[in-house]
């Protein structure tokens, strides 16, 4: 459904490689991980707490909460205000986040 | 704002709208009275808007033993409050009460309040209700999630808490079903007692009644006056955080802690004494956060999406007023800080006998004359 726009002659950026629920995938730094997921065609990255409705990316400007995912662990992180790193593991957020310990904060 | 249309007298009119007023009209137009409630605007101070939630009672009452009993009265009414709000209004308040713990962070905290409640509960006529002293490890069994740096905690099978914003909006929704005259922006400025009753004046105009209810939190201490009661209540700031909804992960409330039925966890509990300021202050809730990340680790990842303050309506000694005029017999002055708490006493108890025109014997100890008379040694 979605492609990246490029500007012609402008230098494509590094191409990074991430998982998405377990799945390899592929975009390029300087994308945002909502941006990448959607280059790959992921249109569904959360399920509301709610009703458990299937949502994926709307604003991509940091206001409507709807690219929320699981990187690397953390939940309810806003796919469109954090940028996509080599290796990251992205996954569903499912329904409500988990309040997980954090590293280098005792129990 | 539309101007009020005239209509026959109300049996009581109610001043404030915050829940203890709520509560008392609820009681009242459930008891059979035609209520009016007189409210101010968005604006209004509005502690009902900021506080914490808890149904609370341990602890409470160090000077005043009828309080510790008062609010375990309430605390076990709140069953049957949250039950009737239900079948009014089809809004579930959330209450549940599975036993509150005070987390301490060091063994001199843990021992202060272990003395604390030695002292409570030695007093004379002091309610008897069950508390259990827990050290680490057993506080651990009982709350998973703790850190290390908790010393030990206070357990009380008694406390519970709801969603408050959910009762203030249930109790307004009941009281438009029971067919109440609510109305906003209607700030008082003077109650005239005459002939035998009370006209209630302001910008909006004029109402008269045969009784009125002063539940106006701070704004108590100048409408008491008008008739004959005295309200010496001033503002105690609480700043309150609160975090991004989790799935659930804390079942009891703390009294700094709680995670709402909703997913959010709340943190508060702060007092200061700085007048009406409600301004949200960095080191005060960086120092409630840290406090609380060493309760529970888990929430060092959270967001935190909003931080507020509110006031509390404190009496000078920190207990309720409840108090009939003598003077002008009908005008009655209800007022505490613990709004949710109480709630259920305000419906089931203080509403009802104020419409039969005399206060209980239970809360004759909450008199404002208490005030005008030397501490004893």
């Amino acid at each position: 459904m979605f492609r990246p726009m490029l500007d012609p002659g402008a230098p494509a950026g590094a191409p990074l490689r991430f998982t998405f629920d377990g799945v390899v995938m592929t975009a390029r730094a300087g994308d945002t991980v909502a941006a990448a997921l959607l280059a790959n065609g992921v249109a569904v990255n959360r399920e509301t707490p709610v009703s458990g409705a299937p949502r994926g990316a709307y604003c991509m400007m940091g206001v409507c909460f709807e690219c929320l995912v699981v990187i690397d662990g953390v939940g309810n992180r806003q796919g469109c205000l954090v940028p996509l790193e080599d290796g990251m593991r992205i996954e569903t957020q499912h329904g409500a986040r988990q309040a997980e310990f954090r590293e280098g904060i005792e129990a | 704002m539309s101007l009020t249309t005239p209509q026959s007298e109300p049996d009581v009119v109610v001043i404030g709208g915050g829940l203890v007023g709520g509560a008392m009209a609820y009681g009242l137009a459930r008891a059979g009275a035609r209520v009016c409630v007189l409210d101010e605007g968005d604006l209004a101070l509005r502690a009902s808007r900021g506080n914490f939630a808890l149904v609370w009672v341990q602890s409470k009452g160090m000077g005043m033993p009828e309080y510790a009993a008062w609010s375990k009265r309430s605390a076990d009414a709140w069953h049957e409050l949250a039950a009737l709000l239900r079948d009014e209004t089809a809004i579930d308040v959330a209450h549940s009460q599975p036993g509150g713990f005070t987390l301490c962070l060091s063994d001199a905290e843990l021992q202060q309040r272990v003395d604390g409640m030695t002292r409570l509960h030695n007093q004379i006529n002091m309610v008897e209700y069950g508390y259990e002293v827990l050290d680490h490890a057993e506080t651990k069994r009982r709350l998973p999630d703790i850190g290390k740096d908790v010393a030990g905690s206070i357990y009380s099978p008694i406390d519970g808490h709801v969603n408050s914003l959910r009762l203030f909006r249930a109790l307004h929704e009941a009281l438009q079903r029971r067919g109440s005259d609510y109305r906003p922006n209607c700030a008082v400025e003077a109650i005239t007692p005459e002939n035998g009753g009370f006209r209630i004046t302001g910008p909006w105009g004029e109402i008269r009644a045969p009784k009125v209810v002063l539940a106006a939190g701070l704004g108590n201490a100048r409408l008491a006056p008008m008739v004959g009661l005295d309200a010496p209540v001033r503002p105690s700031k609480g700043q309150v955080i609160v975090t991004e909804k989790t799935a659930p992960f804390l079942h009891n409330p703390m009294v700094t802690v709680r995670q709402t039925d909703e997913g959010g966890v709340m943190i508060g509990d702060s007092q200061e004494d700085l007048g009406f300021d409600t301004v949200v202050t960095q080191p005060i809730i960086s120092l409630m956060a840290e406090r609380a990340v060493r309760m529970f680790p888990r929430l060092a990842g959270l967001n935190v999406v909003r931080t507020w303050s509110a006031l509390r309506v404190m009496s000078p000694d920190g207990f309720p007023i409840y108090e009939q005029s003598t003077a002008h017999p009908g005008a009655f002055v209800t007022t505490c800080h613990s709004g949710v708490t109480l709630a259920a006493n305000h419906v089931l108890t203080l509403a009802p006998a104020i419409l039969a025109g005399a206060l209980p014997d239970v809360v004759a100890p909450f008199n404002a004359r208490r005030f005008n008379v030397p501490a004893h040694a």
